[in-house]
């Protein structure tokens, strides 16, 4: 293979690992431009929705039923969450929110053990047929359902909050609550939103990908922790910053990988985030002005 | 003036009977397997002091506290293992390395707040994992360091089983709580609580945030690494499991579920965890037989949210609080006959 196929596979496969992290970070910012909370338990979801899926097809529902139920089992568990769990604890410091949503993760990922075991699940491609050949470089079909369901998704999230009457309530929550509320918005029914959708966007992540890397109860925690990375390279506030900082943190993982050492390509995600965080503290697109006291 | 001097003699006293408890405990339990949990409590111990002067007093969180562990376990390790070095410089070497490392690396990392330094410090606790992991010929990779690690020895004695090695461990530990003790009592520890006060108030009145901040992660970082260092020469096999994300969250679980602020939350929250993951081991194969060795996870989670949401300042502080309301309304009971 010559250099610039090679380029050119790295490339195809950090643009599909890079949808995913698109949908994890854009959940990361809509939960914390809403609630000021950075929820650990994101990777969780989407866990979760992968989990459900399989569960779901294996038990003979089609696929397209098993991928709705899924999304809204996942909807109804982390509504239930945030009802439970962070609503009580709304008054806390962010130190302790911060490590609430770290405890939330790991109770979820425990349970997923306590159900599902240590084994891993597969999943079938959406669609069936052999790798497609573009110039050298190839791609499984699968990866085309992560990227355009990426795209979808992301056009779907643009015109709910442009357009609809809850997403305008949303983006009027992340430009001033105080406002918001003199306007009549529930900033409590805001967080719930918040959190739902975003879990929507999670699961919808984790089922795309199942079929690519296998289900397990563990795989919350990389995913989520990337997705985390490319939401705070794009500015941890800014949702096209979000899906920018997605797709570059797949792209330049899958280079680093093939270029450098396979071995080394989770740490590779992290040396650039540090890198980005001591280089340019407020993220890449990010306004890292003063905090007011 | 009275009051606070009789509270300084009560605080003695209650360190004085600790200390006696601590050291007639080994003489009683005859079991080595809870000698060996008594063991593992007082490491764990060390690296959660340094980790609450961290979160308690600079009020800042760390999710990589795992890898100073680990930094002062494999450079231990390695060292008496590979290199031959005396287990005693080896311990000294990892302490000051990691100390330094701690130091350069809170250099940017203290640049940042809040949520961005969690994760500052979580990319790097993953970052020494990987390294662990892949530097195959150094660390020996995921199967672990595969030459023995020598016990630690004083003089002749060798420390080569729980009963010895259970005095190191608890001497060490008191020791490092001392130090911690007298840190915040100092300036540095009033300049600490000015800054988890508010940290633009700290500074505006003259206190180098910064710096502080720096020390007292530095300082963190090199208990987790004797710590570390201890760990590696009691069980004499290393790899890189231990030293991964789940032990770092376990330390932060310890120091919140103990309290931040107060030198007696450590020994107890590391006491609680310890002893409850230990016990779940027993009991838990028997309630739910096909469960595999990690459930304890799941308590651990429900644990840290019920606490944070509940007892935001831990237990031993909730527990100190409902003492105080007993005896005052014992008190007010007493004056109105």
């Amino acid at each position: 293979m010559s250099l610039s196929s090679e380029l050119l596979q790295y490339l195809l496969s950090g643009l599909t690992m890079g949808g995913i992290y698109a949908l994890v970070a854009l959940g990361f910012v809509i939960i914390h431009n809403v609630t000021g909370i950075i929820n650990f338990a994101q990777g969780e979801f989407v866990m979760l929705g992968a989990m459900f899926m399989v569960t779901l097809v294996n038990a003979g529902v089609p696929a397209a039923g098993a991928l709705v139920i899924a999304v809204i089992l996942v909807m109804i568990v982390v509504g239930l969450i945030e009802f439970g769990a962070i609503r009580t604890a709304k008054k806390a410091s962010p130190l302790t929110l911060v490590i609430i949503t770290i405890g939330l993760s790991t109770a979820i990922k425990g349970i997923a053990l306590l159900i599902w075991g240590t084994n891993p699940y597969k999943l079938e491609p959406f669609t069936k047929g052999g790798p497609i050949h573009i110039g050298g470089a190839t791609i499984i079909p699968q990866s085309l359902w992560v990227i355009g369901t990426t795209v979808l998704v992301l056009a779907l999230t643009f015109f709910i909050f442009e357009y609809t009457y809850w997403g305008k309530a949303l983006r009027a929550c992340v430009v001033n609550k105080f406002a918001a509320r003199l306007m009549g918005i529930n900033p409590q029914r805001m967080s719930l939103l918040a959190f739902v959708f975003s879990a929507a966007l999670a699961a919808l992540a984790g089922i795309v990908i199942a079929p690519i890397t296998y289900v397990t109860y563990d795989m919350g925690l990389m995913l989520g922790l990337k997705g985390f990375v490319a939401a705070v390279l794009g500015g941890l506030s800014s949702t096209p910053g979000a899906v920018i900082g997605g797709l570059a943190l797949g792209i330049m993982e899958s280079m680093g990988a093939g270029l450098l050492s396979s071995g080394y390509k989770d740490g590779i995600a992290f040396i650039i985030l540090l890198l980005v965080l001591f280089l340019k503290p407020g993220g890449l697109f990010g306004t890292s002005g003063t905090k007011r006291v | 003036m009275k009051d606070l001097l009789k509270q300084k003699r009560l605080r003695h006293a209650l360190i004085l009977l600790f200390t006696l408890i601590i050291f007639t405990l080994p003489f009683l339990i005859t079991n080595n397997y809870y000698l060996s949990v008594l063991v593992i409590i007082g490491i764990h111990t060390i690296v959660v002091v340094g980790l609450c002067l961290l979160m308690g007093y600079a009020g800042q969180i760390s999710l990589g506290h795992a890898a100073f562990y680990g930094l002062g376990a494999y450079t231990s390790g390695i060292l008496t293992s590979t290199y031959n070095v005396s287990p005693w410089l080896a311990l000294l070497a990892g302490a000051v390395g990691t100390g330094i490392i701690a130091y350069l690396i809170g250099i940017p990392i203290f640049r940042l707040k809040e949520h961005y330094l969690a994760l500052a410090t979580l990319g790097f606790g993953l970052i020494i994992h990987v390294i662990l992991m892949e530097e195959v010929e150094l660390t020996g990779g995921p199967s672990g360091l595969s030459k023995g690690i020598p016990y630690l020895s004083i003089g002749s004695l060798v420390l080569n089983n729980d009963f010895k090695f259970y005095f190191l461990v608890w001497i060490l530990a008191l020791l490092a709580l001392i130090l911690a003790n007298n840190v915040v009592h100092s300036r540095i520890g009033r300049a600490l609580r000015s800054i988890h006060g508010s940290e633009f108030a700290a500074q505006s009145l003259g206190v180098d945030t910064g710096r502080h901040k720096l020390q007292v992660f530095a300082l963190s970082a090199v208990y987790a690494s004797v710590a570390g260092s201890l760990y590696a020469h009691y069980i004499t096999f290393i790899s890189p499991s231990p030293f991964g994300l789940m032990t770092s969250i376990q330390f932060v679980v310890m120091a919140v579920v103990g309290g931040l602020a107060s030198i007696w939350g450590p020994i107890f929250g590391v006491s609680v965890i310890t002893i409850m993951a230990e016990s779940l081991k027993e009991f838990m194969p028997l309630l739910i037989p096909q469960a595999g060795g990690e459930y304890e996870i799941v308590v651990y989670g429900i644990i840290l949210v019920v606490i944070m949401i509940f007892m935001p300042d831990g237990l031993t502080a909730t527990l100190v609080k409902a003492y105080e309301g007993w005896r005052y309304r014992k008190e007010r009971a007493n004056e109105t006959p």
